[in-house]
């Protein structure tokens, strides 16, 4: 169990890690998830004593890293797997590091199987691969047994089939009824692994629960109109009455139409009384990785409009049709949302597919999402 | 749970049902580190290039030299005083190992790693001095009263004149202040954290203060002061406790022994108390 409250860290004018509060609970793979810069590292940092934080306090088991009796047989932490000196031996590595809190040499060949790094045990680590030193850095944070782990990035750099086995490896952990903290700049990645998902953005936090609740709050259902020969005019006359049916419209690169907030077949009755024919009318789910793209945007550092890979963190450039500004301004507030529009998608409340202004915008789509009809 | 029953009651009771091992839990202790340190040491090249070093200075330099004189020669000299030759550049391998025994761990980020695995620094660090000075003391002397014991074996004709236990304590002081100053260029490397600029600083340390003392010495407002720097530095200490004659300039009093071996004390001693407090404040 890490319990972390108030936790903040400043680096001079510069905050990493912004009064975070959050339980690690036993039998679970939590997912700490947030974009590059976002203070995963720095956390993991401060949990493990490595740094102090500015303000708040963390504790493992109730007592902070530091004071813990015999801190290697209860955490293992893997922070970089290039943390080695290159010249060692791999077993010389590990027997160092097992040796510092009295853990039986043979623990050491016992780790080394583990992770399957029985041959290399008598290379210099300076020839490993990256997915070798990525075993051979899980194996250290094995080496006590602990009933606590962290890993900050363990599939970085990982060919799909060391993913895999990080992935099995971490479920298995949890399943043995260990505390495993995860972290991961991947939404697709930790909603494969991680059971419980604590989001970060600029060392705030941005959403903590579980992964399933997450998939249900954020991954918002829409339709995919085309319209006929994909003309303007019926896109328009269409978009139109969607608009004023209480639908969201947003337009895609290719001319279709995204809409929100509509059940099909509602869709399908106004196209024909629009006389609109349709090419595409198809269900659709917002990928979660959109949906983390969305939460996490406002807070992703270094973004600049002038940035040329700008476009890049912004998967399907989608836009705001014309109708739509004479119907309704685009930015509604939050608690005006309900009583324009028929049901919006869950957590995404007024504002479907824009970006949130601030990570405040997302605790109320957060909350009022569970009453509101699917 | 009962392999954990000699943890402290506060941890082991907030287990939460979660996972308990069948691997002892002793509590760790100095003796612990100390094997990890010397595991350390042990398998690294860099160990076996600077110690190596060391050894074919002042072994090889100092055999060459016994070889190439006569039982005459050590008249006025300790039979010692050949190793000193090697070790005028082998005291450098000493230190250059001292830095990286630290400022390695801190280039690699291994450090993260061992004070992860052990949040106790200053057993660590304690364990990182202990385990290098032994080391660095046990080589320095082993070369040293070899190539000492060599000479008084085989230039122990009646012309070398009369030596007594006085010039072995001496060496023995010297082999202490080349392990001193290893010891200051480990407190160095723990404070810089960094290998290029730890060895900088203690090249600079050990070859600097002759030539700026020369200078200050030209002088009359820092003539004096010129003088103190000549007479203390660490090339003079160490040839003065080697037992050859510390030819203070104008023929001023040279300092005692022991003079010269407190100085390299007290400095390594604040180094070393300054490297205590920062390792354990700082974030790593
Ligand atoms: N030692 C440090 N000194 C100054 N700034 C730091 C330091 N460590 C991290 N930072 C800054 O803190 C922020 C968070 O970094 P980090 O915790 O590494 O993020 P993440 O692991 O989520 O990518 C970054 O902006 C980074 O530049
Ligand atoms: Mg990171």
């Amino acid at each position: 169990m890490i319990e972390a409250v108030g936790l903040t860290k400043r680096f001079g004018a510069k905050t990493a890690v912004d009064g975070l509060s959050f339980q690690v609970k036993p039998g679970h793979v939590t997912g700490f998830l947030g974009p590059n810069g976002s203070g995963k590292s720095t956390t993991m940092r401060m949990i493990l004593g490595l740094d102090r934080p500015t303000a708040g306090q963390v504790t493992i088991n109730g007592l902070p890293f530091r004071e813990l009796p015999n801190a290697q047989r209860h955490v293992g932490a893997l922070l970089d797997a290039k943390a080695v000196h290159g010249g060692r031996r791999a077993r010389a590595h590990l027997l160092s590091i097992a040796q510092l809190s009295g853990i039986p040499e043979k623990r050491v060949d016992e780790v080394l199987g583990v992770v399957g790094l029985q041959d290399a045990a008598r290379q210099r680590t300076k020839g490993f691969s990256l997915g070798m030193g990525q075993r051979l850095g899980i194996a250290t944070a094995l080496l006590g047994d602990p009933q606590v782990l962290l890993f900050d990035e363990p599939v970085n750099g990982l060919d799909p089939e060391g993913i895999l086995w990080v992935r099995n490896l971490m479920r298995q952990l949890a399943a043995e009824g260990r505390t495993v903290f995860v972290s991961s700049h991947l939404m697709s990645e930790m909603a494969l692994t991680a059971d419980h998902l604590i989001v970060i953005g600029r060392g705030r936090l941005l959403s903590d629960m579980s992964t399933q609740d997450f998939i249900t709050h954020n991954s918002a259902g829409f339709a995919r109109v085309r319209v006929a020969g994909n003309g303007p005019d019926g896109r328009v006359i269409l978009g139109t009455a969607l608009t004023k049916a209480g639908g969201r419209v947003l337009q895609e690169p290719d001319g279709a139409l995204r809409v929100t907030g509509l059940e099909l077949p509602r869709i399908s009755d106004l196209a024909h009384e629009t006389g609109v024919r349709l090419w595409e009318l198809s269900p659709h789910r917002a990928s979660l990785e959109e949906a983390y793209m969305r939460m996490t945007q406002s807070s992703v550092e270094y973004t600049s409009t002038d940035d040329p890979r700008a476009e890049l963190w912004e998967p399907e450039p989608l836009t705001v049709p014309d109708w739509e500004e004479e119907v309704q301004a685009p930015v509604v507030p939050a608690e005006t949302a309900a009583s324009f529009f028929a049901p919006p998608p869950p957590g995404s409340a007024a504002r479907p597919f824009l970006m949130p202004g601030s990570p405040a915008d997302l605790a109320p789509a957060a909350q009022n999402s569970p009453e509101e009809p699917r | 749970m009962t392999a954990t029953a000699d943890a402290t009651p506060a941890a082991s009771a907030r287990q939460d049902g979660g996972y308990s091992s069948p691997l002892p839990t002793p509590r760790p202790h100095l003796g612990h580190a100390l094997a990890s340190e010397w595991t350390k040491l042990t398998s690294v090249r860099s160990t076996v290039w600077t110690l190596g070093s060391l050894v074919a200075l002042v072994v090889g330099i100092g055999v060459f030299a016994v070889l190439q004189t006569g039982s005459a020669d050590y008249k006025s000299i300790p039979f010692v005083a050949p190793a000193l030759f090697g070790m005028m550049v082998g005291q450098l391998a000493v230190m250059v190992l001292g830095v990286l025994t630290v400022s390695s761990e801190y280039g690699t980020g291994l450090i993260r790693t061992t004070l992860t695995a052990a949040p106790d620094r200053l057993r660590v660090l304690t364990a990182k001095y202990l385990v290098f000075g032994a080391v660095a003391f046990g080589v320095t002397l082993g070369s040293v009263a070899f190539v000492g014991i060599s000479a008084a074996l085989l230039r122990n004709g009646p012309e070398a004149g009369y030596h007594g236990a006085g010039e072995w304590v001496g060496a023995l002081g010297g082999c202490l202040y080349v392990t001193l100053l290893g010891v200051l260029a480990l407190a160095v490397g723990a404070l810089v954290r960094h290998s290029a600029g730890g060895i900088a600083i203690m090249l600079g340390l050990v070859t600097m203060p002759p030539v700026l003392g020369a200078i200050l010495t030209g002088w009359p407002v820092s003539r004096e002061i010129g003088l103190t720097v000549v007479r203390y530095n660490a090339p003079m200490g160490l040839i003065q406790l080697f037992g050859l004659p510390n030819s203070g300039m104008d023929g001023s009093p040279t300092p005692s022994d022991l003079a010269q071996l407190g100085l390299l004390v007290l400095v390594t001693a604040l180094a070393v108390t300054a490297s205590y407090v920062v390792v354990r404040r700082r974030d790593v």
